[in-house]
């Protein structure tokens, strides 16, 4: 796809994020906006996927580490045509197949149970050494938030993938810069990210996540590195698309008002009116 | 006494997954830094490349395993109970429990008979986590014939299951032709009509000793072995307390969550009967040789059957 395409679902995907968010009336948008551009790339141009068999035995999975941003996942599992669009109005409501967080028996297309943050990395690692294992070529993704590596689980499966020579997982940090309490610096600093990979064995990229040259760039450097896992540490804005909601803590875990989805809804509208003169 | 074998189950858990790697060839043991403990060394130098040590990290583990069990291994991980139950509570639940996969948990080192290591790494509580996660299978063996046996079941077992070894050397009393393994099936060791002593892991030959020596008082008492503490075998401890309406169950376990309390759980609702707990009474343990533990806690034949007499 085009960097073009890429970013017009990118930007469906993100009409998807705010109104499934709206219409559960709770969930965590911010985080799945800064997201999306990556969540675009890996299953409409990355991943070696099927819609119509979501369980295909040599695909790429991906495992969403910091699952409370699953309304993302969801939107692009929706829009890829795992499931329908509309759908998406069901998210968090009884008897939906869109569970607050990430669950595999539930939604196609989800490889991995996830939400408890931590745990996602370790499932993606063992993705990894299954492939290594029965020596098949698939390549496992997780994507993990920069509030998320304060676990310690993750430095445990970064030793692990680093002293396995992991090359078939890419670990990729949402570094939004923003967690619950605030910034990721104030509420106990996380940085250097990069440097942090390195000391356990990482080929470590730096890129800008809403930038789909730098993405497929990092992407291509990944599936070339051999002999250590690659992490991608993307700089993205939390919130991004929504006006209201860009670089704010407070839209990490909660729902936009009626009037506050009318806002959501016009900036994206307008973003795609944008890309579609870009078009012409 | 002499010729009775002794073997500890965390020694036949070792020695059953060589026996059953063959047949399972999707089985893989993890473990972290404790094959020589766990005797999952054993396998790890019969089968190398399906051996993955993880070093001294439970939690990623665990982690792993949950990985590895969606693109079809059957893996075992191996630990302490302290550790593969109570650092990895949360893990087991969410990672394997919640997604249901087929991940084994291999707990050695359970209870009191951890002997001189003491207080930190004696896990009286593992049985109580456990079995409070949905779709998880409990299995304490009571001795090296239950314990592979038990291993072979849980690889034919589609779904999570945690088996609960011992480090101390435990009478081997199950090798008999008739002996036949059935998860969630207990067995009825010793027909008796007076009291009924419901036991599991090192509490079952135990239990049969107090059985000897109420017999000698002119008690008959009724032992079942409950290998398999979830789920649990509801007709068999029906029919006994029906038929005695004096329970006593013995475990090296914690009598808040353990054995005891799933059977109060099932009597209080369709058979009420009197039951008394016998096991780490809400405590802490301490370093001493296993068996002078196990025998000042009352988990030995005789302790049992004082409990059993002031309890008449």
């Amino acid at each position: 796809m085009t960097n073009l395409e890429l970013q017009k679902a990118a930007n469906e995907v993100r009409k998807g994020i705010v109104t499934a968010v709206y219409n559960a009336k709770s969930g965590h948008p911010g985080g799945s906006l800064s997201a999306a551009d990556m969540f675009t790339y890996l299953y409409f141009e990355e991943m070696n996927i099927d819609t119509k068999n979501p369980k295909m035995e040599g695909r790429d999975r991906f495992v969403l580490s910091k699952g409370h941003t699953a309304p993302g996942l969801y939107s692009t599992l929706a829009n890829r045509g795992f499931f329908p669009v509309e759908d998406l109005k069901t998210l968090r409501k009884l008897g939906s197949y869109l569970q607050g967080h990430p669950c595999m028996q539930e939604t196609p297309g989800v490889d991995m149970s996830s939400g408890s943050l931590g745990q996602g990395i370790s499932a993606a690692v063992g993705m990894a050494l299954a492939a290594k294992l029965d020596n098949k070529n698939y390549r496992v993704y997780t994507l993990l938030g920069d509030g998320e590596i304060q676990e310690g689980q993750v430095w445990e499966a970064s030793m692990f993938a680093g002293a396995h020579k992991l090359d078939n997982l890419v670990v990729i940090v949402d570094n939004n810069g923003l967690q619950i309490d605030g910034k990721v610096e104030d509420v106990c600093s996380v940085y250097p990210i990069a440097d942090k990979f390195k000391a356990f064995n990482f080929n470590t990229i730096e890129i800008d996540g809403h930038n789909f040259d730098e993405i497929r760039a990092a992407m291509e450097k990944a599936k070339e590195t051999k002999g250590m896992p690659t992490a991608i540490i993307m700089k993205t804005t939390k919130g991004k698309g929504v006006s209201f909601m860009e670089n704010q803590a407070g839209w990490h875990g909660k729902a936009p008002n009626d009037e506050e989805y009318a806002i959501a809804m016009a900036d994206l509208a307008k973003i795609e009116e944008e890309l579609g003169k870009a078009g012409e | 006494m002499a010729d009775i074998k002794k073997i500890a189950t965390r020694e036949s858990y070792g020695n059953a997954l060589v026996e059953c790697a063959e047949d399972f060839p999707n089985l893989v043991v993890l473990d972290a830094d404790l094959a020589g403990a766990t005797k999952t060394g054993t396998f790890k130098k019969a089968y190398p490349d399906r051996h993955i040590d993880c070093g001294i990290a439970e939690c990623n583990m665990t982690g792993i395993a949950a990985g590895l069990a969606t693109c079809g291994k059957i893996p075992f991980i191996s630990s302490f109970a302290m550790f593969a139950a109570g650092r990895n509570f949360e893990q087991v639940r969410n990672s394997i429990g919640y997604p249901h996969l087929n991940v084994k948990i291999g707990a050695t080192h359970a209870g009191i008979t951890v002997g001189e290591d003491g207080a930190t790494h004696q896990c009286f509580e593992d049985i109580a986590l456990m079995r409070t996660i949905p779709g998880m299978t409990v299995i304490v063996p009571s001795d090296d014939v239950e314990a592979r046996a038990a291993v072979r079941a849980a690889l034919e077992h589609e779904g999570p299951v945690y088996l609960r070894f011992g480090r101390a050397a435990v009478p081997v009393f199950n090798d008999n032709a008739d002996y036949k393994f059935e998860i969630g099936k207990g067995v009825q060791l010793k027909e008796g009509s007076d009291v009924s002593i419901i036991a599991t892991g090192i509490c079952v030959d135990s239990a049969l000793k107090a059985a000897e020596l109420l017999a000698a008082d002119g008690i008959k008492a009724d032992v079942i072995n409950i290998h398999t503490i979830k789920p649990l075998d509801e007709e068999i401890v029906l029919k006994t307390a029906k038929k005695t309406g004096k329970v006593f169950v013995a475990e090296e376990h914690s009598v808040i969550g353990g054995l005891g309390s799933a059977v109060c759980d099932l009597l209080s609702e369709k058979a009420p009967t009197k039951v008394v707990k016998i096991g780490m009474k809400d405590r802490y343990g301490e370093s001493a040789p296993a068996g002078e533990l196990v025998k000042k806690y009352g988990l030995d034949g005789e302790g049992i059957y004082n409990t059993i007499k002031a309890n008449l």
